[in-house]
């Protein structure tokens, strides 16, 4: 008998409807056990396979863990919570929701700012008069680093924002934000631009699968339900 | 590696003292850092980059402290706070571990022990350049390395090509921060002497209707215009600035080409120092005498190493050489050798850095030079090659 299959889906909100829907298209419908709110469930079509509801950040790090061999969650959650993502997790299956960019954004007021290499400029800038470096906020920290480093911005310091990252730079805390946006409006309404280079990723809710369970022939023939509907 | 076994730790602890000996013997005091170190110190320097490297962490009254991620930052700390003042003369030596975080799967350890010496407010650059080189040298031979390639560098150099010729003072500040970023490096020197437009952005089209002389009014209007109002951080003025710089930059005559193939012949020097010195002398019969200057400082800093003791290694000078080691801001050499496995292994690294004090101690600039050895590389080198 093959061994228990994981599979890790979101537990709440319009990302575990989309996904529980996706899921019944492809033939695996999939259904809560006990009570509604119980965070176990049963999918249809698949031998030994246990359906776990987590939250979409706690799907990343269980993936990482090697607790769960699927999950359903954003791609920007994957490559934040996992080293060397795409060595470690399969992210072939894009699910068509959960649209959403990360992107660097900063002040419209800095009319002089357009590129990554402006804002380079600008660090130095802010080093030379505060002798103290450039702030930004945001709660990707593994993303913003490998951007920043691979666009040559090295003289900036991170400030941890767990919400409402957008605030940041008109309260002072930051000059410079790396966040989620899916319409660009919350960012127009503070009066921050996106850089014309500054979109880090193009995320959407994908179908993670741990490299070590992808030769599974249960793991196979799901992406391949999948792959065949879209 | 779970740690070190007895006869290990023993071998490394006799290798550090021989060294270590030998550094007081010239008259180097030798110290002990702080292993703790505020992390601020380290951060606001280094940017995020070292940030990733090091493990920083939060004590109970909530101050932000790290593990020193290397040695030569917490001596400038020592030495700003028992010298008598910043620029007070002073030679130090030290040896203990430092702390990196390794990312992933990297094999490279996270604990490592660093034997170094730094000398303070010297006022003659090439001898101190030169001694901290032949003590570098002389520990190789006590640690019994032969075999290895001494690669050196000077940003002196470099800069000092960069005023020899004539161009705006932003150009050559450009150049000098891109100096590290070699594709950033060669766009901007493109774009610097016409083979490559400025770039069509977002901003092209503000910058469309601003006349050099008209900068902060047009700055003003358009914030004006467009109803924004500034966050803190930057002012008016460091806009405009910057506004200005680019506008200039599209109304300049570009440099010429063959002014430009002087950085680039610079940059792709290399070779022994003998060979070095003659290239570089027809280097400085094409530019000016701020070059030939900085030129005779290398030759007489080379004039005073102690070449002879060079064990069956050589020596190699680059021009493009010091690019990977942000801090340095002159002379700067590394020592080479390969592992068994023909992999090349950094054993110690060293030169100028003129600005650490200055940015550590808020206060004038004060000469430094100094040099690291990876005392468990070393060890592990001589090991496999007896």
């Amino acid at each position: 008998m093959s061994k228990t299959l994981i599979i890790a889906v979101p537990s709440k909100g319009r990302l575990m409807e989309k996904t529980l829907k996706a899921f019944a298209k492809a033939g695996y419908e999939i259904s809560r056990t006990g009570s509604d709110r119980g965070y176990r469930g049963q999918i249809a079509n698949m031998e030994n396979a246990e359906i776990a509801f987590l939250s979409a950040s706690e799907i990343a790090r269980n993936l990482m863990d090697g607790k769960i061999h699927i999950g359903v969650t954003g791609e920007d959650l994957l490559r934040e919570t996992i080293p060397d993502t795409d060595r470690f997790v399969d992210m072939q299956i894009r699910l068509g929701f959960g649209h959403a960019d990360v992107v660097v954004a900063l002040p419209e007021c800095w009319l002089d700012v357009a590129s990554m290499s402006d804002l380079d400029e600008v660090c130095e800038e802010f080093y030379r008069h505060h002798n103290k470096r450039l702030r930004v906020a945001t709660k990707y920290l593994r993303i913003t680093r490998q951007f920043f480093a691979a666009k040559g911005v090295a003289g900036y310091r991170i400030i941890e924002s767990p919400g409402a990252t957008e605030g940041a730079p008109a309260a002072g805390t930051a000059q410079v934000i790396v966040d989620i946006t899916s319409t660009g409006s919350t960012l127009k309404a503070n009066h921050l631009k996106i850089l014309d280079d500054g979109i880090i990723l193009k995320s959407e809710a994908v179908l993670g699968v741990a490299q070590t369970a992808n030769a599974d022939p249960r793991v196979q023939a799901l992406k391949q339900a999948f792959a065949d509907q879209c | 590696m779970p740690g070190k076994s007895s006869t290990q730790r023993s071998a490394l602890k006799a290798l550090n003292e021989k060294l270590l000996k030998g550094f007081e013997a010239a008259g180097f005091d030798h110290i002990s850092p702080q292993i703790i170190q505020p992390a601020d110190v380290f951060l606001e320097r280094a940017g995020e980059d070292i940030r990733s490297r090091t493990f920083v962490f939060t004590d109970p009254d909530g101050a932000e402290l790290c593990l020193r991620p290397d040695l030569t930052v917490p001596t400038c700390r020592y030495h700003l706070n028992n010298a008598a003042s910043p620029a007070t003369a002073a030679r130090y030596c030290y040896c203990g571990p430092a702390f990196r975080h390794q990312s992933g799967s990297s094999p490279a350890p996270r604990e490592f022990e660093q034997a170094g010496l730094e000398i303070f407010g010297a006022t003659d650059p090439q001898e101190s350049e030169a001694e901290i080189f032949n003590l570098t040298i002389a520990a190789m031979e006590q640690a019994g390395l032969d075999d290895y390639t001494v690669r050196l560098g000077d940003l002196g150099l470099f800069h000092a090509l960069l005023n020899s010729i004539d161009m705006p003072q932003r150009w050559r500040q450009r150049l000098a921060g891109d100096f590290w970023r070699p594709q950033a490096f060669h766009q901007l020197l493109s774009r610097i002497t016409g083979q490559e437009p400025w770039a069509e952005t977002s901003i092209s089209p503000l910058l469309a209707t601003i006349t050099p002389d008209t900068v902060l009014a047009a700055t003003e209007a358009e914030l004006d215009r467009r109803g924004l109002v500034l966050v803190p951080g930057r002012s008016v003025d460091d806009i405009a600035a910057r506004l200005a710089d680019k506008v200039a930059d599209r109304n300049a005559p570009p440099l010429d080409i063959s002014t430009a193939n002087l950085i680039d012949d610079y940059l792709s020097t290399s070779g022994g120092l003998e060979k070095v010195h003659s290239s570089l002398e027809q280097l400085a019969a094409r530019t000016s005498k701020q070059f030939s200057i900085a030129l005779t400082r290398l030759k007489q800093r080379c004039e005073l190493f102690d070449l002879a003791r060079l064990n069956n290694a050589s020596a190699v000078f680059s021009g493009e050489f010091g690019r990977t080691l942000e801090y340095y801001t002159g002379f700067v050499f590394q020592i080479e050798a390969k592992d068994k496995s023909g992999n090349n292994i950094v054993v110690a690294g060293g030169g100028r850095y003129d600005n650490m004090i200055s940015d550590i101690g808020n206060c004038e600039q004060v000469p430094a030079v100094g040099c690291a050895i990876y005392t468990e590389r070393l060890l592990a080198l001589t090991k496999e090659r007896q």
